[in-house]
């Protein structure tokens, strides 16, 4: 009884004063198609009630003791987050372990990965941090699905919580795939090389004496329009195979033809034998850098049920891409071609130039190499 | 290569804008230490603490038997006490968590129900707190505990009238001792301030052998009841007497602040809170008097407590409305938001503190008929308090 009475008495005029703050921890998601990244504060006291990470028990917390229990700490709380995407649940693995500072204490700051298979229109959220040993804890979301930002706060009450996701409209899509395909195009070097490589002699002809500037515009500028056409017709094929699934050639074959085909291209302004039918070299390859171009697009991912109006977009925007480049090309070209510098210095050792780094695109392509960047 | 005077201007500001936001980004950045041996937090109990190995000792037994009804009330009364003590809620959760296998039911045993009530209060949850504590009375009426916690709740909740029938229950029931204090800390705010500073003086005198316990709770009423009646000499007196009876826990720490603020003694109370900025009552406090002495502390303090109050709110809290309030006057000088949260507050908790930071915001908020129904319970409930008395009739005075 004595003790009993003692109790009480500690809770006579035990009234508000329980303003210290309560557990919670942060958890912060964001949404990259399939792919999240998650970072999860949790306080360490919380941590070393619940497993115990003050090794020496000192009272006192080094981040040396913090890390010995990486592994620990990440899977007990990894194990108590449920992630699924579209009803199948979502893999999820740890990045890096660090440290942050909140009003009431150090926190451990878990990055980590999830990976769905699919792109989430409803993501289910299970949590069970702390459920066991504090009731009182809440888990602090904020979710970022790269549009807008929802928060939501986790407890035993409110363990499991579903997020669904308008999907983007048909106009949105759209401009993300083309956005997509003029900066592959710009980005991607090979291509831009070997259309460059071909529109080169354009503006010129070759007589005895090498090249010579053309006089009228009309011809390098129908001679162009036939390369362009021929290359975007041949990749728009085999871009459409491939995306559709009819023929995908293995991708380290695609990448090292697309190197060896900018050193062929380039090899005829030295060596000329296409003349001017090096529309038949921009269609032969055009059909080559179409694989290219799918790769690219398959691992952005196809939204099902408008794979049409991906493909459209992102073909679109590579031939946006390409034309920009043929507007800034072209009238340079046009205004240097009877000079020495374009007919010599670029014709010949820029060539050169081309095919040594093409060179070195096939070398590494071809063994998986690195030399170069690109 | 000269920037004109409007370009300038905007190149500086920018510059000072992004200055100024760098250490506020930072605090916020994770980062990984330097050294394994630097020390990122000391927990709240030592591992090697007498209580500390008694609460783990506890906690691993219920482990192995969780359905252990007399062991799981061991470990949450020592929670509670321990979340008094420090003024931490966590300990609070860990208390709900050794009633688990009961926690979620409808008719839980009567010692359950009471932890129970008592966790709930402490999370605001006042009806349901009194539900669960109405429900054992019904069966058990002269249950101490239950008596004495419904009386508490019942007096911070202005209802003087029901809490003084729990502590007359309490009297007959097991411990006159207990019982005659609550009757006097609930008369002592119902018009009988002087009547019952007297009864609790003589209950002191005549029981020269009562528990540390006790007797620090019977000197803090005192202390509160000499202060209220303008006695400060006399409540300086009991507050001592208080603090030297056994260790203080945040409650009494935070009434003593008051007492020292109201009393211009700022500096005692950095003194006497320098150490406890965990806890946010007695943080709050400290940054106050920090401000009133213009320390350079006090804008890292304030900016501290606003990112506690910024976390609360996040996890959709209300509990700390009185303290948030006080922050908002005194360190913000935002009145129109204390006067806000203040009446939020004053709609579930009725304590002569409540009372008066809902006065000093209608006040300083230029709104002294947002103040009027406040007034007219003061009246009904007779309480004195000479700062209340004070700040009311500054409301009158302002009042067309």
């Amino acid at each position: 009884m004595r003790k009993m009475i003692l109790f009480l008495i500690a809770l006579a005029s035990s009234l508000p004063v329980y303003a210290h703050k309560p557990s919670d921890s942060y958890l912060s998601l964001k949404i990259h198609g399939p792919e999240l990244q998650g970072q999860w504060e949790i306080a360490l006291r919380d941590l070393d009630y619940a497993i115990g990470i003050d090794g020496n028990g000192d009272g006192d917390i080094t981040w040396g003791e913090l890390r010995a229990r990486e592994n620990a700490i990440s899977a007990y709380a990894l194990a108590r987050l449920r992630i699924s995407s579209d009803g199948a649940l979502c893999a999820k693995t740890m990045d890096e372990q660090m440290v942050d500072t909140h009003s009431d204490g150090a926190y451990n700051v878990i990055k980590f990965t999830v990976n769905c298979a699919s792109v989430p229109r409803m993501l289910t959220l299970g949590y069970s941090l702390f459920s066991d040993i504090d009731p009182q804890h809440r888990g602090l979301l904020r979710l970022d699905d790269g549009v807008k930002t929802r928060s939501a706060i986790f407890s035993p009450e409110r363990a499991n919580q579903e997020f669904t996701f308008e999907p983007a409209g048909v106009f949105e899509q759209f401009c993300d795939y083309l956005r997509a395909g003029i900066w592959h195009i710009w980005t991607g070097y090979d291509h831009i090389l070997f259309l460059i490589a071909l529109l080169l002699p354009s503006v010129l002809q070759r007589n005895r004496d090498g090249w010579q500037g053309v006089n009228e515009v009309r011809v390098p500028v129908i001679d162009t329009l036939k390369i362009v056409t021929a290359f975007t017709l041949a990749h728009s094929i085999t871009l459409s195979l491939a995306v559709l699934d009819v023929v995908r050639p293995p991708s380290r074959f695609v990448e090292s033809v697309i190197a060896a085909s900018i050193i062929i291209a380039t090899l005829n302004n030295i060596y000329p034998v296409f003349n001017r039918r090096r529309w038949l070299i921009a269609f032969a390859f055009g059909l080559m850098h179409g694989f290219g171009f799918a790769l690219v697009l398959i691992e952005l991912g196809l939204t099902p049920g408008l794979l049409a109006l991906s493909l459209a977009a992102f073909n679109v925007g590579v031939e946006t891409g390409q034309i920009a480049i043929v507007c800034v090309f072209l009238p340079l070209a046009l205004l240097a071609r009877q000079t020495w510098l374009y007919q010599r210095l670029v014709m010949t050792a820029g060539s050169w130039l081309i095919i040594t780094v093409a060179g070195a695109w096939l070398v590494q392509r071809a063994f998986n190499l690195q030399l170069v960047p690109g | 290569m000269g920037l004109d005077h409007a370009s300038w201007r905007v190149f500086v500001l920018g510059g000072l804008l992004i200055g100024l936001s760098v250490p506020l980004i930072a605090s916020a950045v994770p980062y990984t230490p330097a050294d394994d041996a630097v020390i990122l937090e000391r927990l709240p109990l030592k591992p090697t603490d007498r209580f500390a190995a008694e609460l783990r000792s506890l906690r691993r037994a219920l482990m192995q038997d969780p359905n252990n009804l007399a062991l799981a009330r061991k470990l949450a009364q020592s929670y509670i006490k321990q979340a008094r003590l420090d003024s931490d809620p966590r300990y609070l959760g860990y208390a709900q968590a050794a009633l688990a296998p009961w926690w979620e039911q409808s008719q839980p045993p009567a010692e359950v129900r009471v932890l129970r009530a008592i966790v709930l209060q402490a999370n605001h949850q006042f009806m349901s707190a009194l539900a669960d504590l109405d429900a054992v009375l019904r069966y058990e009426p002269t249950h101490a505990q239950a008596l004495l916690t419904r009386a508490s709740i019942q007096q911070a909740r202005g209802e003087y009238d029901a809490a003084r029938k729990n502590c007359a229950a309490l009297v007959r029931s097991t411990s006159q001792l207990i019982g005659v204090t609550c009757l006097a800390a609930v008369a002592s705010l119902n018009g009988e301030a002087q009547r019952s500073y007297a009864l609790m003086q003589r209950v002191i005198q005549q029981s020269p052998d009562m528990s540390p316990d006790m007797r620090q709770w019977i000197e803090s009423l005192l202390a509160d009841a000499a202060a209220r009646l303008g006695d400060a000499a006399t409540a300086n007196r009991h507050y001592q007497l208080a603090l030297a009876a056994a260790p203080a826990d945040s409650y009494l720490l935070a009434s003593y602040a008051d007492f020292l603020l109201d009393q211009g003694r700022a500096a005692d109370v950095v003194e006497l809170l320098r150490e406890r900025t965990r806890a946010d009552p007695l943080f709050l406090r400290l940054a106050i008097a920090e401000q009133m002495l213009n320390l350079p502390e006090a804008t890292d303090h304030a900016a501290s407590l606003d990112s506690r109050f910024e976390a609360s709110r996040l996890r959709g809290d209300v509990t700390h409305r009185r303290e948030e309030a006080r922050f908002a006057l005194f360190l913000r000088n935002d009145a129109s938001r204390a006067l806000r949260l203040a009446e939020e507050n004053w709609a579930v908790q009725r304590e002569p503190a409540d009372a008066r930071i809902l006065l000093e915001a209608a006040l300083a908020a230029n709104a002294p008929r947002r103040a009027q129904p406040l007034l007219k319970w003061l009246v009904n409930a007779r309480m004195e308090d000479v700062y209340l008395t004070k700040i009311a009739g500054h409301i009158e005075a302002f009042s067309p």
